[in-house]
């Protein structure tokens, strides 16, 4: 009793916990799988922008959509690392990853059909991460707090590079325009769903306030996303597929239109475009590289082993 | 009645049958160790802890913390320690540890009342 009294006394005074401190088991497990499905979460990320590395329409796009690249995969390892200090294995997370038992963001399992969808991936799916990130910035727990505060740094850089993308097509060729609509038209709704469900239907969000992991709610994050994009969208000249979506005075917030939940779910259980495509691709990735994890080990032993015997020698 | 609670972490990720638990350290024998990386941003300036990585030996290790670690100028020196080489103070002797430093303000320059009028002191 005594340790919990000590835990909530440092998250009411906001002081974060470090890995060495006692917690509960299921904040532990929270913990656990939050982080280490956020992991998942920016390694599977990388496949459908990968789509378009070898045909980016230039040597600009193709370095910078490289370098983002990049950076989906240290923050993968950055949130990892995090997941290990809680004790579970990298091992382990990968293996629950390509077992289907872990779960990743349900938007990586739509495709990316033309070019403009990485500049609408930048602007609306990092968009929508980079609200939730920048609210996990402040989450109780400090490994996690500060691999966010790292990724946040280096996240905005994508949503600008995926806006200047949409500007370049919105000001381009009347095909150049209807390709910017398209993708928007494409990724709205799913960046909506990134929040996941209504407050109402997500009654255990509560217990992650009250641990100050998650610092506010689906509902919160996805109106604020909403206000902000339907500013930035009459920069481009075009609209978001939603007739619903207008100004209420009153409320001083966009009104937006119904959420289809029943598409949510679909592919939140597998039956996306995508789903089965990236795990196979992750699964590859990893069975292919194991030679290599197995050589370079093999390869440390043999040189640390001769370093020992030149020693003694 | 027979409500189903789901739990929603990360957006919309559900809980169920979403893995995580945490299990005994099997670390087998091909598993990469895992390394802490320190990090010089600045010459004369120190190292500092920014995080973890795993690799095969140390060369691959601070190879791999470059590409992690600096890939925005934001270092010009690495060190890597094998983590299990870490020996930390345990939290739980914290009080003990440090608390006796608490009630010894005169270590503090501010403790010492001096006229206004005295300079470069």
């Amino acid at each position: 009793m005594h340790e919990e009294k000590i835990f909530q006394d440092k998250l009411d005074r906001e002081i974060k916990i470090e890995p060495q401190d006692w917690m509960p088991d299921a904040y532990r497990k929270t913990l656990i799988r939050q982080i280490s499905q956020h992991a998942h979460s920016e390694i599977v990320g990388m496949l459908p922008e990968g789509n378009w590395i070898t045909r980016a329409p230039s040597l600009k796009r193709k370095a910078a959509l490289l370098a983002k690249v990049q950076d989906e995969a240290g923050h993968g390892l950055y949130l990892y690392a995090a997941t290990e200090t809680l004790g579970v294995t990298r091992e382990s997370t990968i293996e629950d990853l390509n077992s289907g038992k872990a779960k990743y963001s349900s938007i990586f399992n739509y495709p990316t059909l033309t070019w403009a969808d990485i500049g609408a991936i930048g602007w609306l799916v990092d968009g929508a991460a980079i609200m939730n990130q920048v609210m996990l910035c402040r989450t109780s727990y400090g490994p996690y707090a500060r691999a966010m505060v790292r990724i946040c740094k280096e996240e905005s850089f994508h949503q600008r590079q995926g806006f200047e993308i949409l500007l370049t097509l919105s000001r381009g060729t009347v095909a150049q325009k209807e390709m910017c609509q398209d993708a928007i038209n494409r990724w709205w709704w799913p960046s909506l769903m990134m929040f996941g469900p209504k407050d109402d239907d997500s009654p255990h969000s509560k217990q992650s306030m009250d641990w100050k992991i998650k610092r506010k709610s689906n509902d919160e994050l996805r109106q604020q996303f909403v206000d902000i994009c339907a500013e930035q969208v009459k920069v481009l000249g075009m609209k978001i597929p939603d007739a619903e979506l207008k100004w209420n005075e009153k409320k001083q917030h966009y009104d937006f239109g119904q959420i289809d939940w029943e598409e949510f779910w679909n592919v939140v259980k597998g039956n996306g475009p995508c789903n089965r495509d990236r795990l196979e691709a992750r699964k590859k990735a990893h069975e292919d590289g194991d030679w290599v994890r197995k050589a370079a080990m093999a390869h440390a032993k043999k040189s640390k082993h001769k370093k020992q015997q030149t020693k003694v020698g | 009645m027979n409500i189903l609670v789901r739990k929603y972490l990360y957006g919309d990720i559900p809980e169920d049958n979403s893995g995580g638990q945490p299990q005994s350290k099997n670390n087998g024998s091909n598993d990469w160790p895992l390394w802490e990386v320190f990090i010089r941003n600045k010459q004369g300036l120190d190292h500092k802890h920014v995080g973890s990585l795993h690799a095969a030996d140390a060369q691959m290790a601070i190879e791999n913390a470059r590409d992690v670690y600096t890939r925005r100028m934001e270092g010009i020196s690495i060190w890597v320690v094998e983590s299990k080489y870490i020996h930390a103070s345990n939290p739980d002797e914290a009080d003990s540890m440090y608390d006796p430093a608490n009630d010894k303000i005169y270590r503090h320059p501010t403790f010492y009342h001096l006229p206004d009028g005295l300079t470069h002191i």
